[in-house]
């Protein structure tokens, strides 16, 4: 596993956030939900952390990360992409256009592509039911998406890399 | 207590409330097949989550087969334990279990020792109904232990063992549905996770998939290579339980056949770690009083209680568990050091042998001493003190492979110098013993006087924490004992809050001490052959001659010849050790 290293006033905050759960091993999952929006994933630097500061084991914080499809221990790309699949969405077409997306990106939902640069993602409802099927990237809303757009909207960003 | 009354498979059976299913049956006669289940009694051990389903028995008025296991009787309850039903259901968790399983049994390590394997023949499974993709999984050879997650059926023992029992927390289940395995955190490899190597989870595993690393070939090389003197010694518990896997009952003494056994196998000397046993307690009793009276002189910087240090799963454990307090253990290696730093350099010396052609092998119940010889720091410009540590049930492989009739062996003596030994290094095999052995030293040394009585009956037991105190002459020694990992732990945290009233402690990783020991035979959940085991080394200390470290004039010899001291230069040197704070750090940038 690659070891990477975690800022100092990142980890001194997640430290407070254990802190405001009362390091309370019950709080486990609160807590790593907590820290996902912090990091934005959680990798394992970020479950030992939290593993200290409750004093449970690594193995267990690792355990219920990885039960639960909701954490996720990959980081999200510098384009993160969601599909919508709120039920209007999800009537128009969202899951021809996700299956699209993990066709031409070859990942799955909740991966990244190994150059960073995209990551796929599953939503529920994103409340603009009037522009379904909606996918998101990054702020960016692209509403009525159709199969055929996929293509171009990666370009788009793919172009944009620098 | 409340008695209340049901009847399983048409006998009325009188049990406690609280009482399950399956252990009412028990009573009558009926052994329910269990696969996930597993109590070790007198111990912590515990483990019952209730997943296999392979207990089920049908409770008349519920729709639901009952795992037996999970249910407790009621008063009027009607069991029926052998119905169709509960015969089909049995097969059916059994073939789903096996159609996920490698069809390995013939070369499989655990065959023949298997409770999967066995069970699957008692069901009289010969077909597989079902198939389907088999997972797979990232495996791990460690120098101690090997897993194969192919073989695991998330009963989850060894979780409980490590986690409840060890307080360890190196296994936890992964992931989740098809793909979910025991491992450690990130899948890491043992050796890199939190993992002391005490062997338990080893110990319960039903199957193959925790297993000792088999270094049986690498001592058969050695013996086979002309250029190389090799030489063993065996560990105190050993003698206690390899019988078992000659169909001895448990707590049979086989010392003379084991030395017998170990000389055709091929072996150049066939010596005893007992004798280094007596070394250590030379070298901790030496410490211990050395630390007392300092301490008693109102020397501030004297840390007490000492802890003993004999135990590699508990050097383990410490160093990454409480690395705060290195300095409170011995600085003794353990007997097993002790004999190979001796092997390598007063015996190679006095033989004339250049310590790189002299191979030394350890007969151990332990998965933790494996570990402990491959340490950087037990070895000099690369050739180890020990150079290979095979279980004692690698032993028992090994006499199996050499076409050796183990009952017709005749009983034979170790070889000299570092053969003979005393009662004291016997009893290291027990919880208890090793600071029983020190005792019976360090009061003779301490006030000059002859022990009258060597056996200190109130330092024996297999409870998880016992205490007493004894008197050195008008001066009273506390003491504590602890076995396995979590009693251990509750000792040190004591100590860590400065609570604790012990001048010495004696800890052993796993449960009775090294007779429980993770490489030894399997227990199979009866832990009525760890008692017996237990009752088989203070026979064996009984019987010598010499009940005192201290008297063993081969010991006497050494000191005289060579070290000079317990506790001189030349001993600090040879046999005593420095601790690592082994918790890995969090990189902050
Ligand atoms: S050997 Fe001991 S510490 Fe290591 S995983 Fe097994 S039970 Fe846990
Ligand atoms: S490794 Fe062994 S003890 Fe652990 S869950 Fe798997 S089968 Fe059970
Ligand atoms: S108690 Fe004995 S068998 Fe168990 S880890 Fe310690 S030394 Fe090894
Ligand atoms: S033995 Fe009862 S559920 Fe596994």
């Amino acid at each position: 596993m690659a070891h990477i290293k975690l800022a100092q006033n990142k980890v001194a905050e997640l430290k407070e956030v254990c802190k405001k759960f009362n390091n309370d091993k019950g709080e486990l999952i609160n807590v790593l939900h907590a820290a996902q929006s912090l990091f934005g994933y959680l990798p394992a630097e970020v479950q030992e952390v939290v593993a200290n500061e409750l004093n449970v084991s690594i193995a267990h914080v690792h355990g219920v990360v990885s039960f639960y499809s909701f954490f996720t221990m990959i980081p999200k790309g510098k384009y993160p992409i969601s599909i919508c699949m709120g039920t209007a969405c999800y009537v128009r077409g969202a899951e021809k256009v996700l299956n699209e997306f993990k066709k031409l990106l070859d990942i799955k939902v909740g991966e990244t592509t190994p150059d960073g640069v995209f990551s796929l993602n599953s939503l529920r409802c994103v409340g603009a039911c009037g522009l379904a099927p909606v996918v998101t990237v990054g702020e960016k809303v692209h509403g009525r998406v159709a199969v055929e757009d996929v293509k171009s909207i990666i370009e788009e960003y793919k172009n944009d890399k620098e | 207590m409340d008695k209340i009354k049901l009847t399983i498979d048409n006998t009325l059976v009188e049990v406690e409330k609280g009482t399950t299913v399956l252990e009412a049956a028990k009573l009558t006669g009926v052994d329910i097949p269990t696969l996930c289940y597993l109590k070790l009694e007198d111990t912590a051990f515990e483990n019952t989550p209730g997943g296999c389903r392979m207990c089920v028995v049908e409770v008349e008025g519920r729709r639901n087969l009952a795992p037996s296991c999970k249910t407790q009787c009621e008063d009027g309850m009607f069991v029926s334990t052998h119905t169709p039903r509960v015969v089909n259901a049995r097969r059916t968790v059994m073939e789903l279990i096996l159609s996920d399983h490698p069809f390995e049994c013939l070369v499989c390590t655990k065959s023949g020792k298997c409770d999967l394997q066995s069970l699957a023949q008692d069901l009289g499974i010969r077909e597989i109904h079902y198939q389907g993709e088999k997972s797979t999984y990232k495996g791990d050879e460690s120098p101690g232990i090997i897993r194969e997650p192919e073989k695991c059926i998330m009963c989850r023992r060894c979780e409980t063992a490590c986690n409840d029992v060890q307080t360890v927390g190196t296994l936890s289940a992964l992931y989740r549905g098809f793909g979910s395995v025991v491992a450690p955190a990130f899948e890491m490899d043992l050796d890199h996770s939190s993992c002391t190597f005490c062997g338990q989870c080893v110990a319960v595993c039903p199957t193959g998939a925790l297993i000792e690393r088999d270094n049986t070939w690498k001592v058969m090389e050695a013996i086979m290579n002309p250029k190389k003197t090799v030489i063993v010694q065996t560990a105190p518990a050993v003698r206690a339980a390899l019988g078992e896997e000659f169909g001895y009952e448990a707590g049979t003494l086989v010392t003379g056949k084991m030395v017998s056994a170990l000389r055709k196998i091929g072996f150049d000397y066939v010596f005893d770690t007992d004798f280094a046993a007596d070394l250590t307690i030379m070298e901790e009793g030496t410490e211990l009083l050395e630390r007392l009276n300092k301490h008693l002189q109102g020397d501030k910087n004297v840390k007490l209680p000492m802890l003993t240090s004999c135990c590699p799963g508990w050097v383990n454990f410490f160093e990454y568990h409480f690395p705060d307090m290195l300095d409170i253990p011995s600085t003794a290696k353990s007997p097993q050091q002790m004999f190979g730093a001796i092997a390598k350099s007063y015996f190679a010396e006095k033989m004339n042998i250049d310590r790189k052609d002299l191979v030394v092998v350890s007969v151990m119940p332990c998965l933790a001493k494996k570990f402990e010889a491959a340490r950087p720091e037990f070895a000099v410009d690369g050739d180890p003190d020990v150079n290979v540590s095979i279980t004692t049930r690698e032993l028992a492989q090994m006499i199996k492979s050499a076409n050796l009739n183990f009952d017709a062996l005749k009983d034979d003596d170790f070889d000299r110098p570092l053969g003979e030994s005393s009662g004291a290094g016997v009893i290291f095999g027990s919880t208890g013993g090793v600071i029983e052995a020190a005792v019976r030293t360090a009061y003779e040394l301490h006030t000059g006087k002859t022990l009258e009585k060597v056996d200190f009956n109130e330092l024996r037991g297999f409870e998880g924490i016992r205490s007493a105190t004894i008197d050195f002459d008008g001066l009273p020694i506390n003491i504590g004992i602890a076995h396995g990992l979590g009693n251990a732990r509750t000792l040190l945290e004591e100590i860590r809050a400065g609570k604790s009233q012990f001048h010495a402690i004696e800890i052993m990783a796993c449960p009775g001490g090294c007779i429980g020991g993770g490489g030894q035979p399997y227990h199979h959940g009866d832990v009525s052959i760890l008692k017996k085991r237990q009752i088989a080394i203070y026979q064996e200390d009984a019987g010598k001659p010499i009940r005192k470290s201290h008297e063993n004039p081969y010991i006497q010899n050494l000191y005289k010849e060579y070290l000079g001291a317990p506790c001189s230069e030349k001993s600090h040197e040879l046999l005593h050790t420095n601790y690592f704070a082994k918790k890995k750090k969090i990189e902050i940038e």
